[in-house]
Formats: C-alpha cells, structure tokens, sequence
C-alpha cells in the first residue's frame, strides 16, 4: 500500500464557482442563481460538513463535485482533476474516484444488497472472484452479512443507509459525498450513521463531504463546516471555531437551535422585566476565570445572578453563554464588567 | 352444421390467432420499446435529453395511435402489398397489426420507465456508468415488473386486433365467429369463438400476473 497522503493538502478545490438554473418556459426563462461565486477548499483526510436552510444551495454545491450538476462559471477540481467544464462521459473517471449517498438512500430494488453492493465493481471490471471477495468484506464493514440476500424492502432506514455507504466505498474512492444521509432518520439510527461516517473517515482515510440542515450532525463528527446561505459560503471554519464565535447571522441561528444559550429578544424582554440589573453575556471557554471574577465582585457589593444560558463540550473543550444580571453601585458594576472582559468576550444584552 | 366438421376450423383458427398474436407481440414487442425508450430518454430532464428526437417520436405515436385499428388496415392496403407481397391473409394482418401495436407499446413502455425511481439513475450516474449501461442494467431491470404487466394488457390488444384482421381474410377466431356463426345465426359458434379467446386472455393474464409478482416479489 502506498503511503498516505500527506494531511491537510487540498483534495477539492472551488474557485469562484457559480451554477445558476434556467427553469420555466422557454420563452420567458427565469435563472435562478442555486451556487454564487464560491470559494472552497475541503481538505484530504477530514469530514467537511455543509449546512445551511433548505434552498440555500448546499445539495447543488455538492452534486457539482461530482458532476452530477455542471458549473455555470469558475474552476473545480477533485485531487487535481477538473471537473467543471466536463462533458458526463468524460466525467466517469473522476467520478470512479468519488462515492456518493442519499437521503433517499436510491438503492437498486432489482437487486439484492449484495447485488446493490456488487453492481459498481460490475461495471468497473472487476473479476467474479475479486467482486465476492470485496462485496464480503464490505458487508462485514457495515454490519449487514446476514442481510446479503436480502432486498432493500427487507431492511430498515438505517440499514439502507449502510448498504448505501457499502456501495459508495466498493470501488475504493478518495471521497465519500453524503447528500443528507440521515435526515429520513431517526435520532437514535442517525448516530449509527455517523458513528460509521467517522469509521469510513478514521479507518479508511476517506475525505468526507456532507451536507446536512442539522446542527446536531456537524456536531457529531465534522472537522469543518461551511454555512451557506443564498447560494453564498458564509462562513468556513473548524466546527469548535463556529460554534464559538459564530459570525454569521445564519451561523447564530444554526448554533442556537442546538446550542441555546442566547437568548432571544422574546427572551431577552422577558428576563429584563425579571432582573433589575445590568444584563452581560459572557462567552464560557476552557479555563476562563469567570468565576473568579464573580467571586472578587462580591466584595464591591456587587451581587449577581445567572439570568440565561449553558455550557457544553465540543470536540473536548468547552464553550457555551452566560447572561448574567449584576445589581449594585453603577462604577462597581462598571468595575466587575472589566474585570470580566480581561478574562473573556462580554456583550452588553440590547435594551 | 355440425361440431364434427366445425372443431377442426376452431382448433385451426385458434391456432392462427395465437401465431398473429405471437409474431406481432414479438416485432411490436421489440420496436414498441425501442420507441417508448427513445421517448423516455430524450424527454426534458431525461438522461439523453433531446427535444428534437423527442417531438418527431411524440408526434408519430400521437398520429398512428387514435386511428381505429379496422381503418388502419385499410389505410395500410397499399404499404401491406408492397412489403409482404399481398393485402390479405395472415402476413398481411401481421405487418398492419405490428404497426398498430407498436405506438401502443411505445406509449406503455415510456410510462413504466417513468415509474423508476430518478434517484437510482442519480446514484448510477454517481458511480460513472454510462447511459446505455444505465438504460441496460438500471432502468430495464427497475421497470421490468411493471413493464411485465403492461405487456400482459397489450396482448389482450394485439388479440382484439387479430379478431378484426379476420375483416382481410386473415382468418383466426374472429373470422371464425363472423363468417361462421354471426353471417350464419349460429350464436353457438360465435360463442365458441368467444369462449376460447376468454380462456386464452385468462391464461395470458395470469401468467402476467404471476411473472410480474415474481418479479416484484409481491
């Protein structure tokens, strides 16, 4: 076996790349612009998630990878390949290269799991001997070597899904694209999913693409994540570093839905009329001192209360919100605040 | 007349119904898919997209398909003579009933392909197979229930046809139970005919039934 590619160098690479669909009549098209002028690289070796509201674009980025769409304009290319630009016989050999699954997980029903399996090494050429060999250790891979005979109708969500991921891995790609492979899931068979994402990633050294609308699931496994919003990138980051400090409007939301602790300005209204006292948030990180500022505050006559928020760990560190109501002399309380931006990011909460 | 004289030319006319109906449901058979697989993959969105090819298919299946079979045969006289060599007899009957068939199961063909599933063909085209691989080894096989079925509805067709193509001295059932038993007031022969073409459509469907369960595993 070859040695493994160095981690980190680029294996897919958009620059300033567009797709935009002409739908209705002919005579009156109407463009819609579904990709605008992205700029991405997704690294070797990593799980790169997608996320972003339904139409925001996210499932077309993807599906131009592997030419499933075509570009409008700017350049693509998947370990050096260049994809944009590719009539679709031509783009057989880069798609060789690349795996995909499905919400839908699109499984042959015609065909056996096995024979699901099988079918990519059939017309890839490979020997019966070879493809029963192969087909063998991929159902041992995902779990399923009592379902062989099976037809896609016999199994479940989940396990669908895994014939899926089998498949998409039978002719050893480099890539692995995941078209929301888990939102026709259940929370519970969604985690068997990713655990065995991580696996195809960790043990197989195979670069993952997904794209999802779930916070939960970038959570889970990404190394990185993109927020796409209008067609747009607007955000890219290690999954710790956007869960943290959110920049994007979007980018908030998305961490909020699973990650609630800030307040919104129901909320926000809400603890006013409840606390008296000046409302701070405080960004919570590993080894901050804010508890020992608060405790320090005490002295000063000021008291505080937590009004708001939660701590949580992510990829072994901590991070979270505070919203915090401080009530004493207003230059102690100045004092306090301070001290808390010395150790920490602290955010006045709007009147 | 008596059964002694008239069960042979049943036996017979049976005989030549099924031989029309076989050799048409094989020609149509045959051309009607490539028809109907031309119209589904040159379809807008399909995977061979082609509005021109599409519109000239289109139009030929809408034109030959509303004519009544009777008249087509009549149409076709000239056509007939100059391919076969005559206007009548069961040859003649083939080739007009191969051309009625065809547009009829180039139009059931293209709407059982329309039953798969895009989204297999989306994964077979994620694996970089090619189109006609993807015609050959995804969309036939994912369609082949239904089409089963819809084949089993055209030889019920194709035997109506062969009942009129008795009209050309084709002979078979429907020759059998006009010149026989309607011209003579002999309902119990043309019930005989009737009979017999029940028990064949019977036998046919269910073993389309049978086959297309199979084959679904329903």
């Amino acid at each position: 076996m070859s040695a493994a590619p160095a981690a980190g160098d680029t294996l897919v690479s958009f620059r300033d790349v567009s797709k935009v669909f002409t739908t209705g009549p002919k005579r009156r098209p109407r463009e819609v612009t579904a990709v605008d002028g992205v700029t991405l690289d997704v690294k070797r070796g990593e799980i790169f998630a997608v996320i972003g509201y339904s139409g925001a674009g996210k499932s077309t980025l993807v599906r131009l990878i592997n030419g499933l769409e075509t570009t409008t304009s700017g350049t693509l290319e998947v370990g050096g390949q260049q994809v944009s630009g590719r009539s679709e016989t031509q783009l057989a050999s880069v798609r060789h290269n690349i795996g995909m699954i499905f919400q839908q997980f699109n499984l042959f029903t015609s065909r056996t799991v096995a024979g699901n399996i099988e079918y990519p090494l059939r017309r890839a050429g490979w020997k019966p001997e070879e493809r029963r060999a192969r087909v063998t250790e991929l159902l041992e891979f995902v779990g399923l070597t009592e379902r062989a005979r099976n037809y896609p109708e016999q199994l479940s969500g989940g396990q669908k899904q895994r014939v899926g991921i089998a498949r998409a891995l039978a002719s050893n790609p480099e890539l692995l694209l995941a078209d929301e492979s888990t939102s026709a899931l259940d929370p519970e068979t969604t985690q068997e999913v990713l655990a065995l994402l991580r696996r195809v990633n960790r043990e197989l050294g195979i670069t993952v693409v997904l794209i999802t609308h779930e916070m939960d699931v970038v959570r889970a496994i990404a190394d990185r994540v993109a927020v796409m919003d209008s067609g747009r990138v607007v955000e890219v980051g290690t999954t710790a570093d956007v869960f943290a400090h959110p920049q994007a409007e979007t980018t908030r939301k998305f961490v909020g839905s699973v990650m609630h602790t800030v307040p919104n300005a129901a909320e926000v209204e809400k603890l006013r009329r409840e606390h008296p006292g000046r409302l701070v948030m405080v960004d919570v990180r590993d080894q901050n001192r804010i508890g020992e500022v608060l405790s320090d505050a005490a002295r000063t006559d000021v008291r505080f209360n937590i009004a708001f928020g939660g701590i949580s760990i992510l990829q072994s560190r901590s991070f979270g919100t505070l919203t915090l109501s401080l009530t004493g002399p207003p230059d102690a309380v100045e004092r306090t605040v301070d001290a808390l931006r010395a150790v920490t990011k602290v955010e006045e909460v709007a009147e | 007349m008596e059964w002694s004289t008239l069960a042979p030319q049943l036996l017979s006319a049976t005989g030549l119904t099924l031989y029309m109906v076989t050799v048409t449901l094989v020609l149509a058979g045959f051309i009607g898919l490539a028809v109907g697989m031309g119209l589904y993959v040159t379809r807008r969105g399909s995977i061979m997209e082609n509005g021109a090819v599409f519109t000239v298919l289109n139009l030929l299946v809408n034109f030959v398909r509303p004519i009544p079979f009777i008249i087509l045969l009549a149409a076709l006289g000239k056509l007939t003579e100059s391919v076969v060599g005559t206007r009548l007899g069961p040859n003649a009957a083939i080739f007009a009933m191969t051309i009625g068939a065809t547009f009829a199961v180039a139009r059931i063909v293209e709407q059982n392909l329309m039953t798969v599933d895009p989204g297999v063909i989306e994964a077979a085209r994620s694996m970089g197979v090619s189109r006609w691989k993807i015609i050959t080894t995804v969309i036939l096989p994912e369609a082949l229930g239904p089409l089963v079925l819809g084949y089993t509805f055209l030889v019920i067709g194709i035997t109506d046809m062969s009942a009129m193509a008795g009209a050309i001295g084709a002979g078979g059932l429907g020759d059998f139970a006009l010149r026989l038993g309607y011209q003579r007031f002999n309902d119990q022969v043309t019930w005989a005919a009737v009979i017999v073409i029940i028990i064949l459509v019977q036998l046919v469907q269910f073993f389309g039934n049978w086959l297309a369960r199979r084959i679904m595993r329903r």
